[in-house]
């Protein structure tokens, strides 16, 4: 086992972890950046919509009517301090990455290109407005390409195709590093680090139809919770309304935004009916549980009634082509409609997961213990595995993107400075990989057990019956037994590969150890979330009940432990919005 | 379905081979990635790169029945069978599927693929007008994925003197910016026999881009734009003619 020492370990090379990892290099402090692809290969390279900023640039906008859209899509659940520094620091944010080169289109003045997406209103919900600045519906990758050659502008470190295992841990509870596999040769590796950060994104692949990546897989989340930490608001998972039908490939929410529309069986506009005001672009959850409503009452299209249809033929081919493109050319491949004159079948499908690593405004990993929340030495999370919360119960579309660079800024800020201020490196425990090599030893060795695409696909499927867009009593109960089982089954997964070379089924094993943890933290935490808040909508409790539920859930593995903390109402510096009754 | 795939794993084999594979596809199963998901939950041990599923990371390039593609883009219909798998040419093998891309990647950050721009910032975006922001499509869209690089009988000849397309492709991006300000230098860079001039035309990389991005034509305009350099330097006579050599 060979040991490295480095100041800091960024464990994740997407829009997040490239945005911390550049203030570390440019601080000048030894960085390395782990990532288990490389790094333009992230999921973030897959955003297509666009990234929110309440820049003005089609018509007057205020940062304050953006941090009331962001609340409000949270259903309250938000932390109202962590919105207003984050919607505070958007424009920023977008000009900065301006500066560094990312190809925004742009509108005849030469200014940033903004469009209309759902929940994002102007003067506080009176009608939408352009807030999204968008690279056509390539963003993402536009964003990932721009930092990950900045970084490469900054000298930053990069291990390419390294696996991230477990944190390492001293008995005071401080984050020392990481245990890492590097593929290529299977040699394990010890990454000792003054700061580590975690910034390993989604999870979206617990469920069976999902927008996601295969790699997203929330290797960042299992780590924490094998580390004995809390994972935040687990229960809160955003279905994203039009994912292509059976391939789960994202059709963005920017389709609507540039007048696309939503029609069931009879050619109904049914949006009308669930959000008058909104309409097609009411927040995500609203227009998920529309489509599940209009499909589960007979009104779905196609052979077996199970989607409806995006419109936007109408839209034309010139604006298709121009701020669509990658659209069509999806729509062609997964779907066989050209949406120049043919709808694209759409379903809800699993996108976003709103929960995570509980974390401040400075990207420090946090536990709540008796009223107060302390700092875990040493650990830090940004982007989408971690929790700070600014999504809450419903993430906004287009404010992810934002989250990351703002989140990752702060975090490589406060790295910096937390890296200056120690002294010498900790020594590590004696037993810092034990835990680690047992679980690679185990697969080895294991004879007479399940695949993993036999205990993979369990679980999809569990959480895909028993905790979709809604949430019944006794399938959540029943879905609590079911998971907990695969869990079991899933200690005894069996790979025939035993080769050291780029061993990609040991990977996969090792995937889903991640996978089932962030499984059993969301059908435990929802079955136990007595109401209905955001994307977590129960049949048997259909109302929202800020009495009794408005608070974080922190679940831990062991025992499968829910604790609880209040939601953050009050913001940095302005007045706190009160919660209210939520329409679109 | 049937498939013949390349197998090579330095662990245990002294010399690659070709394995043959049968799988029974579900419906739903419309990509060859489909297909090696199905062929992988048979036999774990075939070793492959994956991750969007969705053509846009550039992960699982691979040489399939003669041509380079992506595999989660490639329809199962539109192939002949058996279908035969290789990994894509010109790059060492780790194993199997998976090739060795570090010289890939060497060639694009020697292009400097970054904005250069050393005047202050303004407090706002710098502007830039729909028009100059157009001659950036068909080029920022590059995944990475190597596809045409591989394909390129001069990147197999020189692999580690000429950029290729891909990275050309890349350094032109940069060249065409209108907010980037360092054009005379990024011509300067590609200023050799090797570096730019390898490209024969022979327009491979255009065939075979899955994003149906045209290499050969950004190559193209930096050798126009280079002609345009020289001859302004020659009538101009300040600055002495760099030689070919460089
Ligand atoms: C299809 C799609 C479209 C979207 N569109 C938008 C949009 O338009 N606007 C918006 O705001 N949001 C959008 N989102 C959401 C947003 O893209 C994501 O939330 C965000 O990109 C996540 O970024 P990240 O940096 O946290 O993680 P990722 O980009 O997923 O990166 C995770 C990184 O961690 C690394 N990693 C993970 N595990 C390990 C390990 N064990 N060891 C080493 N490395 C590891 C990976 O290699 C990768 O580099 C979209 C999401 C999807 C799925
Ligand atoms: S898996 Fe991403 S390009 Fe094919």
């Amino acid at each position: 086992m060979q040991k490295h020492q480095f100041d800091a370990v960024v464990v994740g090379g997407g829009g997040a972890g490239l945005r911390a990892a550049l203030q570390l290099a440019e601080a000048g402090v030894k960085v390395a950046v782990l990532s288990k692809v490389f790094p333009t290969r992230s999921h973030t390279v897959a955003a297509q919509g666009g990234i929110a900023a309440a820049l003005g640039n089609v018509s007057g906008d205020n940062w304050l009517w953006h941090m009331y859209d962001t609340i409000k899509g949270s259903d309250y659940l938000g932390d109202q301090d962590a919105i207003e520094f984050m919607c505070k620091n958007a424009a920023k944010a977008i000009i900065e990455l301006e500066h560094f080169g990312m190809p925004f289109d742009r509108l005849e003045n030469g200014r940033i290109f903004q469009r209309p997406f759902g929940g994002m209103t102007q003067n506080y919900g009176e009608k939408p407005i352009s807030r999204t600045c968008a690279v056509a519906d390539r963003t993402g990758h536009a964003m990932l390409h721009t930092l990950y050659q900045r970084n490469i502008r900054a000298n930053t470190q990069f291990f390419v195709e390294w696996f991230a295992l477990d944190l390492i841990r001293d008995t005071e509870g401080d984050v020392l590093g990481v245990i890492a596999l590097e593929i290529e040769t299977g040699d394990i590796h010890v990454l000792q680090a003054k700061a580590t950060l975690l910034a390993t994104g989604g999870a979206g692949r617990i469920f069976q139809a999902s927008t996601n990546a295969f790699i997203n897989t929330g290797d960042g989340l299992g780590m924490v919770a094998r580390a004995g930490l809390p994972l935040q608001d687990m229960e809160f998972w955003q279905f994203h309304p039009t994912g292509v039908l059976h391939a789960g490939v994202l059709i963005t929410e920017g389709v609507r935004g540039e007048g696309g529309y939503l029609v069931n069986a009879d050619g109904e506009r049914f949006m009308e009916c669930y959000a008058p005001n909104a309409k097609d672009l009411a927040s995500r959850d609203v227009v998920s549980r529309a489509i599940a409503t209009e499909i589960k009452e007979g009104r779905g299209v196609g052979k077996h009634k199970d989607a409806v249809y995006l419109k936007l033929d109408h839209l034309g081919e010139e604006l298709i082509s121009k701020r669509l493109p990658g659209i069509r050319e999806i729509a062609k491949t997964f779907a066989n409609a050209d949406p120049i004159q043919d709808p694209i079948p759409v379903v809800p499908t699993a996108h976003y997961m709103m929960g995570g690593i509980p974390t401040n405004l400075d990207g420090q990993v946090v536990e709540y213990r008796n009223d107060v929340e302390n700092k875990v030495n040493g650990l830090y999370a940004v982007g989408e595995c971690a929790c700070v919360s600014v999504h809450g119960a419903n993430r906004l579309g287009s404010n992810s993107l934002l989250d990351l660079v703002v989140f990752g800024k702060a975090a490589g800020d406060k790295m910096v400075s937390d890296i200056r201020a120690a002294g010498t490196h900790k020594a590590l425990p004696a037993d810092a990989a034990d835990m680690t090599l047992a679980r690679i030893a185990r697969l080895d060795h294991q004879t007479a057990g399940e695949s993993v695409t036999e205990v993979g696909a369990a679980m999809r499927q569990s959480m895909q019956r028993h905790c979709g867009v809604f949430r019944f009593p006794e399938l959540l109960e029943e879905g609590v037994g079911t998971i907990d089982a695969i869990a079991q089954r899933a200690q005894h997964l069996q790979i025939k590969d035993k080769s050291k070379v780029f061993n990609t089924a040991r990977v996969e094993a090792l995937e889903l150890d991640n996978l089932i943890e962030v499984a059993c933290a969301t059908m435990h935490a929802a079955n136990n979330r007595k109401e209905s808040r955001g994307a977590h909508a129960r049949e048997d409790h259909a109302g929202r009940d800020d009495e009794n539920w408005l608070s974080h859930s922190l679940y831990y593995k062991n025992g499968h432990r829910l604790v609880y903390k209040p939601v953050r109402l009050q913001p940095l510096t302005v007045e706190s919005f009160a919660p209210k009754a939520r329409t679109y | 379905m049937k498939f013949s795939i390349y197998r090579f794993d330095p662990d245990q084999d002294k010399k690659p081979y070709m394995q043959d594979y049968e799988v029974e596809l579900q419906e739903g199963d419309q990509m060859l990635l489909d297909a090696l998901i199905r062929i992988k939950a048979q036999d774990d041990t075939l070793s492959l790169r994956k991750s969007c599923r969705e053509g846009v990371c550039g992960s699982d390039a691979m040489n399939i029945n003669g041509k380079n593609g992506l595999a989660c883009i490639t329809k199962l219909q539109d192939l002949e069978e058996p279908v035969i798998l290789r990994p894509m040419p010109g790059l060492p093998v780790i194993r199997d599927l998976v090739v060795d891309m570090t010289q890939f990647f060497e060639h694009y950050n020697s292009v400097k693929p970054y904005l250069v721009n050393n005047d202050p910032p303004p407090e706002t975006e710098r502007l830039q007008s729909p028009e100059d922001r157009a001659k950036l499509d068909g080029l920022y869209e590059c995944i990475m994925c190597g596809a045409c690089t591989t394909a390129c009988p001069s990147f197999w000849w020189n692999p580690d003197k000429f950029v290729g397309p891909s990275g050309l492709m890349a350094a032109y991006r940069f060249i065409v910016d209108s907010r980037d300000k360092a054009e005379a230098e990024r011509l300067e860079n590609l200023e050799d026999p090797y570096r730019l001039y390898r490209c024969h035309n022979i327009m491979n990389c255009v065939d075979v881009c899955p994003k149906k991005l045209n290499p050969n034509e950004a190559i193209a305009r930096i050798k126009d734009l280079k002609i345009l350099r020289a001859k302004e330097k020659k009538t101009r006579k300040t600055i002495p003619i760099t030689s070919a050599q460089g």
